[in-house]
């Protein structure tokens, strides 16, 4: 592996991990049931469905109610996706041994894609029909994107600053990516950041289906999020939030903390391409990757691991399958792929921090999860995808990327590596 | 028929407990609402609204800062209640 240069300003470790998912109310549960390939999808019990003839009735709903994590007004108080944030957030910091460390040095990159969609919608509903002063007055905090950064700063105290990245289902990577040039540039000594999703609602899946985004495999929910199958017909919505607790190389070892992995690099593109569609050969996914791994001071060859984008979408699959051949060339063929999303469904904006999260965690006990749904891998899709069951990383110093695209032609991917 | 002081304390506490979570019985007559309850003024909003809606007064938003104590929200919702 190549030595980190010398002018590399400071390295960032993740020190703390928490999450909440369609498979699990924890990260430790999340990763037993990853590893263990459950899927977290479900049909969706809800009396709207029906109500509104959604087109679409599945999805990947939280393991574990806000509800039964939360006070009672700390749910009134917040939109799902505070409430999911918190409980990650909480999580992430109670693992990273709550690390002292002053408020102005801590700060908090939180990223969602579409915000309080449940607030916005539920205060229209009230002002139709019982009047603008009934209308709850903490509408605007809790619909605002960053309404759950807001929450998560407020709950740790934390004064270096409250990001929200929005850049749709790159928002929770570039969340991660933000916080790691925070503590670089000296803006902070550790950082809580992810993203967090909340959008499991009738409108966002009536209009992710009008533009035929979504699998209509309605008789077969578990079977429906299938990345690199020939028989894929689009992503599976998910729910949830993913974080880390950043921090400082030196800052980290002088508490003595444990450390998962280091987050070593980010690459950022943009493909202005087309809306929502990506550039059909990846080249601004490719570039997010190549700058990612240069940031790192890594070589290409150095990195033995992707946690894929691959929502499962006909197009979107292929055009990153590309991406990857364009930016690993010949190493391709070294790179153990997977696709957690074949489990959890699409998180959005929570998606690139939760699998960040699961990168991590593939990087600290060194074993890869497998994709599930992969009957029959598309002959155009031509790299070494992990089946069947976990496999394990090589001895040894271990590199992987992760890689996020949202509408809007974002490309975000992280790079992280084994940290001894 | 007309609430007694007492219901309409008892119900009020329950609306301070339901926005606020402290405990029905920290809501007492000589308790300021912003300095022993720490109630804030957006959660006061809600509480005045959803009093409104339980007690069948209507609290005009002039009024409302003349609240100052939960004894005064008491003696207004008994003297305005329909």
């Amino acid at each position: 592996m190549s030595p980190t240069p010398t002018t590399s300003p400071r390295r960032v470790v993740v020190t703390g991990i928490g999450a909440t998912t369609p498979v699990g109310g924890t990260a430790p549960e999340t990763w037993e049931a990853i590893l263990a390939g459950r899927s977290g999808v479900r049909p969706l019990t809800q009396e709207w469905v029906a109500e509104h003839e959604l087109p679409v009735t599945f999805a990947g709903q939280l393991h574990t109610s806000p509800a039964d994590v939360l006070t009672k007004v700390e749910v009134r108080r917040n939109d799902p996706a505070g409430q999911y944030a918190l409980i990650a957030a909480r999580e992430a910091w109670a693992d990273a041994g709550r690390p002292e460390v002053e408020p102005e040095r801590l700060g908090v990159a939180m990223g969602s894609g579409i915000g309080g969609v449940w607030t916005l919608l539920d205060q229209w509903e009230v002002l139709r029909t019982r009047g603008p002063r009934r209308v709850f007055p903490l509408t605007v905090p809790m619909l605002m994107p960053n309404g759950p950064a807001a929450a998560v700063s407020l709950d740790l105290g934390a004064r270096a600053g409250a990001h929200c990245p929005v850049s749709a289902c790159a928002s929770g990577a570039e969340g991660m990516g933000l916080a790691l040039q925070m503590i670089r540039s000296g803006r902070a000594d550790v950082m809580v950041a992810g993203g967090t999703e909340a959008a499991i609602h009738p409108l966002p899946i009536a209009a992710f289906a009008a533009m035929t985004a979504l699998s209509g495999r309605n008789d077969a929910p578990e079977r429906a999020s299938r990345p690199y199958d020939v028989d894929r017909d689009g992503f599976v919505l998910g729910e949830g939030a993913g974080v880390f607790v950043l921090e400082a190389e030196e800052h980290a070892l002088a508490r003595g903390a444990t450390i998962y992995a280091e987050l070593a690099g980010v690459g950022m593109s943009s493909d202005a391409y087309h809306i929502t569609a990506g550039e059909p050969e990846g080249a601004g996914a490719a570039r997010a990757m190549e700058e990612a791994v240069s940031d790192a001071g890594l070589a290409m060859t150095d990195i033995l691991h992707v946690n894929a984008h691959a929502t499962s979408t006909p197009v979107g699959d292929l055009a990153e399958t590309r991406a990857i051949h364009r930016a690993f060339g010949a190493h391709t063929a070294n790179l153990a792929v997977t696709a957690t999303k074949s489990m959890t469904g699409h998180l959005l904006g929570a998606a690139g921090a939760l699998e960040a999260v699961l990168t991590a965690l593939t990087l600290h006990d060194r074993r890869i999860p497998a994709t599930i749904n992969l009957d029959n891998r598309d002959p155009e899709i031509d790299l070494d995808v992990v089946t069947g069951g976990p496999r394990s990383l090589p001895e040894g110093d271990v590199a992987a990327i992760n890689n996020s695209f949202g509408f809007g032609g974002v490309n975000v991917a992280l790079a992280l590596k084994t940290y001894r | 028929m007309a609430l007694s002081e007492q219901e309409i304390l008892e119900g009020l506490a329950e609306i301070v407990n339901e926005e606020t979570g402290l405990e029905p019985e920290e809501v007492q007559m000589d308790k300021s609402f912003t300095e022993d309850l720490d109630i804030d003024s957006l959660s006061m909003m809600t509480i005045v609204v959803n009093a409104e809606d339980k007690f069948g007064v209507r609290i005009p938003d002039d009024e409302v800062k003349n609240l100052t104590h939960v004894r005064d929200a008491v003696t207004y919702i008994a003297n305005n209640q329909g």
